[in-house]
C-alpha cells in the first residue's frame, strides 16, 4: 500500500485530521509530518491572547501519524480496505511534553512499534519542530477493529 | 506447576489491571473479565502478554476469542504447556 492511500484510509477529516505527509512507513514504525494552521479555532482558547497547540492535539497528531497509520499499514494483508472500513479507539496515553508548539509550526512525529498483538498497537512516540527540538514524546495505544461496508 | 500456583499467579496479572473499583477478591474462576471484572478489550490485551511472559507460552488470536472467564485462562494456560 502507497502513502497516500494510507492517508486516504485515515478515518479523520478536517478539522481533526492531524497527518500532511507520510515520510516513512514500515514494519517497525512511521514517519509522518504536520504543520498547525494559525488558522485553528482552538488558538482562540488556548490561551487566551496567547494561542500554543494543546498537548492534547498534540497528542492526537502523534496518534494518527504513529500509531493509526501504522496500524493500517500493518493491517494491509489482513483486511481488504476496498470491501472494509477501519474502526479505531485509543486505548491508552502517556505523554510529556517539553518545548510549546506555536501556531503554524511544522511537526514531525516519529513512532517506534512496541507490539502489535490481538488488533492492539503500542508505540514509542516522539515528536519534534522545524529546528529538530524533541517537543513530546510518549507512549500511545490503540485497538483496532475492521467493519464490512454499509 | 500446580493448579493453585497457576491460579496465583494469574490472579496476580489481573489485578493489575481491576479498575479501582472492582477488589481482588472480586476474581473468582466464574469471573468474567470484561462483563464482571469491567476490564476493556485493551487491557485485556496486556493481560494475554504478561501471561504469556509469566507461563512461557505463545497465544492465538483464537485463544483470545475463547479467554472470557479466569477459568477459560486457567484451561489454556493448561493446555499450551502441556503442548510444550
Amino acid at each position: 500500500m502507497e502513502k497516500i492511500d494510507i492517508i486516504d484510509q485515515l478515518p479523520y477529516t478536517e478539522p481533526f485530521l492531524f497527518v500532511d505527509e507520510l515520510m516513512e512507513v514500515g514494519e517497525n514504525g512511521a514517519v509522518g509530518a504536520y504543520t498547525f494552521s494559525g488558522d485553528s479555532d482552538f488558538y482562540k482558547g488556548h490561551f487566551k491572547n496567547h494561542p500554543v497547540t494543546p498537548g492534547v492535539i498534540l497528542t492526537e497528531c502523534c496518534a494518527q501519524i504513529g500509531v493509526v497509520c501504522l496500524g493500517i499499514y500493518l493491517l494491509q494483508n489482513e483486511v481488504d480496505f476496498t470491501q472494509k472500513t477501519i474502526q479505531i479507539g485509543m486505548s491508552s496515553t502517556q505523554m510529556e511534553f517539553l518545548f510549546p508548539v506555536l501556531p503554524n509550526e511544522k511537526v514531525t512525529v516519529t513512532s517506534e512499534k512496541v507490539y502489535f498483538r490481538f488488533n492492539k498497537l503500542k508505540c514509542k512516540v516522539k515528536m519534534h519542530n522545524s529546528k529538530g527540538l524533541l517537543v513530546c514524546k510518549g507512549e500511545i495505544s490503540g485497538m483496532f477493529k475492521s467493519n464490512a461496508n454499509a | 506447576m500446580n493448579h493453585e500456583i497457576k491460579y496465583n499467579k494469574l490472579k496476580d496479572i489481573v489485578k493489575v489491571y481491576l479498575p479501582e473499583d472492582v477488589s481482588v477478591d472480586a476474581i473468582t474462576l466464574e469471573s468474567n473479565f470484561i462483563s464482571e471484572l469491567n476490564i476493556n478489550s485493551a487491557n485485556l490485551v496486556d493481560i494475554v502478554l504478561d501471561v504469556e511472559d509469566e507461563f512461557d507460552i505463545m497465544l492465538e488470536n483464537a485463544d483470545m476469542d475463547k479467554m472470557q472467564t479466569v477459568q477459560d485462562a486457567l484451561g489454556i494456560i493448561d493446555a499450551k504447556l502441556e503442548a510444550k
